[in-house]
C-alpha cells in the first residue's frame, strides 16, 4: 500500500509548488477537444488543503486568467493514440493560453475521460492506542486498507476515504479529535490503466510541463455541475463527451462509484457520416446545427441541404429531412444510455435516497436529450452546467468544460485522499535515519 | 472538379516557437533582454569609442575649444578693476599684487584667491571682489586707519587700533597728530596703550609718548624727558592718580625727573638735582636759621 501511492505523493508535492508560485494550468485532454484554463491563486490564501471553505464556497482564491480551447488530435476514447498529434495539441493550447494570461506556466493538471476506471470499495480497521483520533491515526487507518488485486497494468487515480466509523458510530466524515477504541475507514479506490497516465505523463513532459496532479474526468465534472444537495443525498453525474461517457455517484458529498462507457459523440457524428454519406467535419456541423432527439411533424417538412463537394452535381445537392437525421442520431444516445443503465444498475444507484441525474458534456447539448435519457434513467434528469468561477470567459461556460471548471475546483480544494495523509512511520521500509529525525523533532 | 488546395498548415506551435514563447514569458529572461543588452551594448560601445587615443585627443580637444569660446565671449569678458574707498598708494599695490591683464575671462578669475592676496596687504582690512555685470571688477576696500605711530628698533610704523601694520612712516614729522608709542613688543598692546593715552588726555601738552618697558609695563614720557612709571597691573588707574594730583598741586609743573607709580600704595616722586638742593636750602633755613650757612 506505502508504494503505492509514490507517484500520487510526487504529484502533490508538485501541486503544492505550483500554489506556491501562484500560477497552475487546467489540462482536459478529451476526444474532441482539448481545453487549456491557467489559474491564478491569490497570494496568502492558504494552502488550501485542511482550511475551512471560505467565501463563495471556496472559489474566491483563485481566478481563472486564460483559456484557451483547440481541437483535439490524436486522442481515442479519452486515450491518448498518437503521441506526436496529441502533443500538438497541448502545445496549441497552452501556448494559446499562456498568451492570454501573460504568464508562463510550469505545473499542470490533467485530467482523462478514458483508461478504463473501475471502482473499489476498501475498508481498513485498526486499534486507538492514544484517547482521541488524531491525524496519524487517519494515515494508518487508510494505511490498513486491504487492497484488492487491482491487476498488473493498473494504477490508482484517486483514493478517498468515504466514510468513517468510530467503535459503533459509523458516517463520520472527519473523526479527528474524537474518542474511540476502533477506528475502521470505507475508502473508494479507482483505478486505471498505467498505461494511459504514463502516456500522458510522457506527453506533457515533452511539452516542457510537469504533471502536478491527475483526475478522472468524470469526478472532475461531478464537483462542477452537481449541486450541493445533490452530491449530499445521492446523484449520479454523466459526462458525455466525445469519446467516452463517464459517470460518477455521488453521496455525502463523496465520490463513492465511477466509471466509463467508451461511446460518445463522436459515435454519434460518424452514424450520421455514415448514414448521409458525407464527410466527418460535415456530419458534425450536421449534429450541431439540426440535431434532435424527438422527431416531431414539422421535423418531416424540415428539409436540411447536406452539401458536398465531389463535383457530382445529384451528389452535392442531396437533402435530407430532419426526421431521418433524427433517425440516425436516437438509436445511438439511446444505445448509450441503455448502456449507462446498465452500468448504474450493477453499481447499485438504485438503492441511494436521492436519484438524481444529471447530464453534463459537449454531447449533452443535443436538444431533448434529458427527456429521452428520462426514459432510459428515470424520471429525475436535469441538464447540468458548470459552475460559474471567477474570469472564466463566457464561450467556456458551457457543459463540454465542466470537467475543466471541476479542475480547478479540484485544484484549489484537493480532497483529503490517501496520499494526502502523511505515510505512518510503522509502514516505512528503509528510510531510518529519517524516522529518527523525525522523532527527534516531535519529542524535543 | 475537385480544385486542388493546398493543405491547411498545422495551428499548432513548433517546438521551437513554444519554447521560445515561453523562455519569453519568464520574467528573469524578460528583464535581462530589456536592461540587461542595451545596457551592455551601451557599455560595448563606449569601450570601443575609448579604444582608439586619436578620437579621444579629438574630442578633449574640441571640448576645450568649445569651453574656450564661451569663456571669450563678451558677456563673460571683464575688461577693467573699480577699486573704491581707498587712497591712491593702496590702489596702486592692489593692481600691483593682483597683477590682471585685461581683458580677462570672468571664469579665469579666481575671486577667493585675489581677495586672500588683497587681504594680506598690510594697509587692507577687508576687501569685497564683485563681478558686476558689464565687466567691471568691483573691489571694495576698507583700509585700516593709522592711530597710532609706533617707533621700534628698526623703523618707524604706522599701526592701526588692533596693532596691525598699516604702513611705514619717513619721519616722526609725518604724522605728528598721532601719538607715539616705543619699545620692543609696543605693537602688540596697542589697545592698551590707546586707553592709557585717552586717559591722559589732560595732560597732552606735555605728553611726549608712551615707552614699553620690558614688554610689561609702560612708561609715560613728558617733555623735557620727565617720566611717570606706570604699573604692570591697572596702569590707567595710576595715571589718573596723578592727573588727579596735577590737577590739585600741579604736580607736573614742578622740577621732578619721574613719578614712580609703580607701588600703588607708596607713589615716588624723584625730584631733579637742582630741586634737591634747593630743597636742602630751604630746610635749613627753616631748622638753623643762620647757622646752617
Amino acid at each position: 500500500m506505502t508504494m503505492l501511492y509514490q507517484f500520487q505523493r510526487a504529484m502533490r508535492a508538485r501541486r503544492q509548488a505550483a500554489m506556491q508560485r501562484g500560477v497552475v494550468a487546467i489540462l482536459d485532454v478529451g476526444t474532441s477537444k482539448m481545453a487549456c484554463l491557467i489559474l491564478r491563486f491569490d497570494v496568502g490564501a492558504g494552502d488550501g488543503l485542511h482550511d475551512s471553505i471560505g467565501s463563495m464556497a471556496g472559489q474566491s482564491n483563485f481566478r481563472v486568467i486564460g483559456v484557451a480551447t483547440t481541437r483535439s488530435r490524436g486522442v481515442k476514447f479519452g486515450e491518448i493514440d498518437t503521441m506526436d498529434e496529441t502533443e500538438r495539441a497541448v502545445r496549441t493550447a497552452v501556448q494559446a493560453a499562456q498568451k492570454m494570461a501573460n504568464v508562463r506556466v510550469d505545473h499542470v493538471i490533467a485530467c482523462l475521460s478514458g483508461a478504463r476506471p473501475r471502482s473499489y470499495g476498501l475498508t481498513g480497521k485498526v486499534d486507538l492506542h492514544e484517547q482521541g483520533v488524531s491525524e496519524h491515526d487517519i494515515a494508518r487507518v487508510l494505511a490498513a486498507c486491504d487492497v484488492p488485486d487491482i491487476g498488473a497494468a493498473r494504477q490508482p487515480a484517486h483514493a478517498l476515504p468515504v466514510n468513517f466509523a468510530l467503535d459503533h458510530r459509523s458516517g463520520l466524515s472527519d473523526p479527528r479529535g474524537q474518542i474511540g477504541g476502533k477506528l475502521a475507514v470505507d475508502m473508494h479506490l479507482l483505478t486505471v490503466e498505467s498505461s494511459v497516465i504514463e502516456n500522458l505523463t510522457y506527453c506533457i513532459k515533452r511539452c516542457d510541463l510537469e504533471l502536478a496532479g491527475i483526475a478522472s474526468s468524470a469526478y472532475a465534472s461531478g464537483i462542477s455541475s452537481l449541486v450541493e444537495d445533490e452530491q449530499e443525498l445521492g446523484a449520479a453525474c454523466i459526462d458525455m463527451g466525445g469519446g467516452s461517457t463517464g459517470i460518477s455517484i455521488f453521496l455525502r458529498k463523496n465520490m463513492i462509484y465511477t466509471d466509463a462507457v467508451r461511446v460518445g459523440g463522436d459515435h454519434v457524428t460518424s452514424d450520421i457520416s455514415q448514414g448521409l454519406k458525407v464527410p466527418m467535419p460535415v456530419a458534425e456541423r450536421i449534429k450541431t446545427m439540426f440535431g434532435g432527439v424527438v422527431a416531431t411533424g414539422m421535423d418531416d417538412r424540415e428539409m436540411i441541404d447536406i452539401g458536398g463537394e465531389t463535383g457530382d452535381w445529384e451528389h452535392d445537392r442531396r437533402s435530407v429531412s430532419r426526421t431521418e437525421l433524427i433517425g440516425i442520431i436516437r438509436p445511438r444516445l439511446e444505445e448509450i444510455f441503455e448502456e449507462l443503465r446498465e452500468r448504474l444498475d450493477a453499481a447499485g444507484f438504485a438503492h441511494l435516497p436521492g436519484q438524481r441525474i444529471v447530464l453534463t458534456g459537449g454531447a449533452s447539448q443535443i436538444p431533448g436529450l434529458d427527456g429521452l435519457a428520462g426514459r432510459a434513467l428515470g424520471q429525475n434528469v436535469r441538464l447540468g452546467r458548470p459552475l460559474r468561477v471567477q474570469g472564466l470567459p463566457q464561450a467556456a461556460t458551457g457543459p463540454a468544460f465542466s470537467s475543466s471548471v471541476g479542475l480547478c475546483l479540484f485544484a484549489a480544494h484537493p480532497q483529503d485522499e490517501c496520499w494526502d495523509f502523511e505515510v505512518p512511520y510503522d509502514r516505512y521500509t528503509g528510510r531510518s535515519i529519517r524516522r529518527a529525525v523525525k522523532w527527534f523533532k516531535e519529542n524535543w | 472538379m475537385q480544385q486542388v488546395t493546398p493543405p491547411k498548415t498545422d495551428p499548432a506551435p513548433s517546438r521551437t516557437s513554444y519554447r521560445f514563447q515561453r523562455l519569453w514569458l519568464t520574467p528573469l529572461f524578460r528583464a535581462l533582454l530589456r536592461t540587461g543588452i542595451p545596457a551592455f551594448g551601451v557599455m560595448v560601445l563606449g569601450a570601443w569609442y575609448v579604444a582608439d587615443t586619436d578620437r579621444v585627443e579629438q574630442v578633449k580637444l574640441r571640448v576645450s575649444e568649445l569651453r574656450t569660446s564661451i569663456e571669450q565671449r563678451p558677456e563673460f569678458m571683464v575688461n577693467m578693476m573699480q577699486i573704491e574707498d581707498v587712497s591712491a598708494e593702496v590702489a596702486e599695490d592692489i593692481r600691483e599684487v593682483t597683477s590682471l591683464d585685461f581683458p580677462i575671462s570672468s571664469f579665469d578669475l579666481d575671486l577667493v584667491h585675489m581677495r586672500r592676496l588683497i587681504e594680506e596687504l598690510d594697509a587692507v582690512k577687508r576687501a569685497k571682489l564683485v563681478v558686476r555685470p558689464g565687466g567691471v571688477l568691483d573691489v571694495a576696500v576698507v583700509e585700516r586707519m593709522p592711530v597710532i605711530v609706533w617707533r621700534s628698533r628698526e623703523a618707524l610704523e604706522l599701526l592701526d587700533a588692533d596693532g596691525n601694520r598699516v604702513g611705514p612712516l619717513a619721519n616722526r614729522a609725518g604724522r605728528a597728530d598721532l601719538a607715539l608709542i616705543v619699545g620692543e613688543g609696543a605693537d602688540a598692546v596697542v589697545p592698551e596703550a590707546l586707553t592709557i593715552l585717552a586717559t591722559a588726555a589732560p595732560i597732552s601738552d606735555d605728553l611726549r609718548g608712551l615707552v614699553r618697558v620690558g614688554e610689561r609695563r609702560w612708561d609715560l614720557v613728558l617733555a623735557g624727558g620727565r617720566r611717570v612709571l606706570l604699573p604692570e597691573d591697572n596702569p590707567v588707574f595710576a595715571l589718573e592718580r596723578v592727573i588727579a594730583l596735577n590737577s590739585i598741586n600741579d604736580l607736573l609743573a614742578r622740577d621732578f625727573l619721574l613719578i614712580d607709580m609703580r607701588d600703588q600704595k607708596r607713589p615716588t616722586v624723584q625730584l631733579s638735582t637742582d630741586a634737591v638742593e634747593y630743597l636742602h636750602k630751604i630746610n635749613a633755613i627753616d631748622t638753623d636759621g643762620d647757622d646752617a650757612l
